[in-house]
């Protein structure tokens, strides 16, 4: 589906709290308009819980129930029994979570969900930290991104969430980015169709996370993704298919930009490159990276 | 209607599934798990034909009951103890979002150390949740409570989750006679729920989202006004229930033998059945005693309890301490009687961590008021050396 084709019909409707160049917002549009109208949104404590704008107002033209932090996977396990057993099974629920509510606080209740085989889709917009309440470390933040509780850089790497949910072995599972709305489009759209749990990850770039301008937040997408610090990918029944560039890295038909010229545009990084380079610790992503590439070539390939 | 032997748990499940439920979702813990056991009999036998969802957690399970009420449709569930506790922020979310979920609590120790028989400190400790609480005293009153809560939960007035207490074992898992009534007679006392707003693609509605202080206070208000609502609807209910069934457990307070009284005593739960006992022996040795057991804790029936206030000097035995202050039903039942009744009020905690409470240790308790030697609040059989 190229860009020009999607739906004109928005449900994310102006009024919207979002920061300037937040790709939640960008990402919310892509999902409305693969989903259509016919979808109800639960949606923990996260930055969209803000972006829904003010009561009694709302920027969404689609029902939202607002949930706790840890609870939008459980509270779309009823919102999906009760709409099938009112003869509406063919609604779509979508729990929209952050990273922060995904790998951490949400985890259990996700993993309960999935092992359940609800029938809904769980997206996590991952922008590496927790953003609503300033900027504060996850489950997902990068080893050496600073955040407000990681002051010196993150001395751990990120969790692989792509596996956790692997484990689960549900029908749908996909990683996906901002910066790229076509390949986005479609994945929701196979998640659309498939019965049973399906779990799509957005990686969201995020300016005043990860201290970038917000022009910058498509570049930020595309980079993390020719830099393999994100991989575009889906799982159809245990089988692993790369997409676009990604694919492209996995089959080593072109090489992987350094992850430096993706991480010294962002000030959350700053201080790999300021007062001196840390060359270690760039190395120590790098490696990682490279590992975490390895592992995919032997396990994909 | 049959007449059902069996314990307070599978009574609370045969009702639940009576009340026809769209969505059950629960997570097992000890003394409730029959309950949920129950229910999953009945999915079987194919009487229970709503969703259940067997969640991984009770904070899960109460998220899960969230999700379906709000999506429109009838809800239950059950838990105990350090389930209830793990649902704490949940049970908030359920009164503010004005879920008439019901749910049953089995009265459970809170840990550590281990234990599983009966205290009331669970529910206490989640008394300001906006949920109403009943407390029940036998499994007849757990059946036509747990049917009642719906009606009164689904009321447009009130739009409150209600939680159904009844003690671990002593009701949970005793196994009494219980009159049944058919389902139609079900049916036709407890009509459809149609609520006035849900999750609705046709009128698409955001539902909690951020709201400035002078909102949410009316919010607050709203829930206040509500539990006051429940006040007269409670006895609306119980009135109807007994001309259609023919049994009665009280309103927000049952009295006993309070006619002529100089003392009234006051307990929750099982104590207060126990009471019952007491009170016919306290009675025969010639002493002017009455029972008024407490079954709602919220709405707290203050007004009643003044009125009882104004009869006679009052003894409150209660299963629960909130510790640094005295027994929950000590301080609200002095509290209602503040500045309008100078009746003497005698506090005794009794039956913590699950010690027996017997009509003998009831009437030793009244037989110390009586003859003027309690302490305004004092434990009552204590083991320990403490003070």
């Amino acid at each position: 589906m190229a860009i020009k084709n999607l739906p004109v019909e928005e449900c994310m409707i102006p009024g919207s709290a979002a920061c300037p160049g937040c790709p939640a917002t960008m990402a919310l549009r892509i999902v409305f308009k693969a989903l259509g109208k016919n979808t109800v949104m639960v949606v923990p404590a996260c930055c969209t819980a803000v972006i829904e704008s003010l009561y009694p107002n709302t920027s969404f033209d689609v029902p939202v129930m607002n949930i706790a932090f840890e609870a939008a996977a459980a509270g779309a396990s009823g919102v999906e029994a009760a709409l099938r057993q009112q003869g509406k099974g063919d609604t779509t629920v979508v729990a929209w979570a952050g990273d922060g509510g995904t790998y951490d606080i949400g985890i259990q209740a996700l993993s309960g969900a999935l092992e359940r085989r609800t029938n809904f889709i769980y997206i996590c917009y991952n922008n590496q930290i927790y953003s609503n309440t300033g900027i504060q470390r996850s489950g997902a933040t990068p080893y050496g991104a600073w955040t407000t509780t990681t002051v010196g850089g993150k001395t751990e790497f990120r969790k692989e969430m792509g596996e956790i949910i692997q484990a689960h072995h549900i029908p749908y599972a996909a990683q996906a980015c901002v910066s790229y709305p076509e390949d986005l489009y479609n994945k929701l759209k196979k998640a659309k169709d498939i019965k049973g749990p399906k779990y799509i990850e957005i990686m969201a770039p995020c300016p005043p996370g990860w201290r970038f301008g917000m022009e910058k937040t498509v570049d930020m997408g595309i980079m993390a993704v020719e830099t393999g610090a994100w991989a575009l990918y889906e799982c159809e029944n245990d089988v692993v298919t790369f997409n676009g560039k990604s694919k492209l890295i996995l089959e080593e038909k072109i090489q992987r930009k350094s992850i430096e010229e993706w991480i010294k545009q962002q000030g959350r990084f700053s201080h790999l490159f300021k007062p001196k380079k840390d060359v270690k610790r760039i190395k120590t992503i790098e490696d990682h990276t490279d590992q975490i590439w390895e592992r995919y070539r032997k396990k994909y390939l | 209607m049959t007449v059902m032997i069996d314990t307070g748990n599978y009574i609370a499940a045969k009702a639940a599934v009576m009340a026809r439920p769209d969505v059950v979702a629960a997570y097992p813990i000890t003394p409730q798990t029959t309950l949920v056991e129950g229910i999953a009999n009945y999915v079987k036998t194919g009487e229970f034909k709503g969703d259940y969802i067997c969640v991984e957690s009770e904070h899960s399970a109460m998220s899960a009951c969230i999700g379906a009420s709000a999506a429109g449709v009838r809800t239950f569930t059950g838990t105990s103890s350090h389930g209830l506790l793990l649902m704490h922020e949940m049970l908030h979310w359920a009164a503010l979002a004005r879920l008439p979920i019901v749910m049953c609590n089995i009265n459970r120790v809170v840990g550590p150390g281990w234990n599983i028989w009966t205290d009331e400190n669970d529910p206490i400790s989640q008394r300001d949740t906006g949920w109403i609480q009943f407390y029940c005293s036998s499994n007849q009153e757990i059946f036509d409570t747990v049917i009642q809560s719906f009606k009164l939960a689904e009321n447009e007035k009130v739009l409150l989750p209600v939680m159904i207490n009844y003690n671990a074992f002593i009701l949970s898992h005793t196994s009494m006679p219980v009159y049944i009534p058919e389902q139609r007679e079900v049916d036709d006392f407890l009509q459809k729920y149609k609520p006035q707003w849900k999750l609705d693609v046709n009128n698409p509605i955001t539902f909690g989202n951020i709201i400035l202080p002078a909102d949410y206070e009316k919010i607050r208000k709203d829930m206040q006004n509500s539990q006051e609502n429940a006040k007269k609807l409670i006895p609306e209910i119980a009135k109807e229930w007994k001309k259609k069934f023919g049994r009665y457990h009280g309103d927000l307070i049952e009295e006993y033998k309070c006619d002529g009284a100089d003392h009234i005593l006051l307990a929750m739960g099982a104590i207060g059945s126990e009471s019952k006992v007491s009170i016919n022996n306290l009675r025969k040795e010639g002493l002017k005693i009455g029972l008024a057991r407490v079954r709602t804790f919220r709405p707290f029936p203050n007004e009643e309890i003044l009125k009882l206030g104004k009869q006679a000097d009052l003894i409150v035995i209660d299963r629960n301490i909130s510790i640094g202050s005295e027994g929950a039903l000590f301080s609200e039942v002095k509290a209602s009687l503040y500045g309008k009744s100078d009746t003497k009020v005698h506090g005794f905690i009794a039956g913590l961590g699950g010690k027996d409470v017997t009509y003998n240790d009831i009437e030793t308790i009244c037989r110390k008021v009586v003859e003027g030697k309690a302490k305004d609040c004092e434990w009552y059989g204590f083991e320990g050396s403490g003070k």
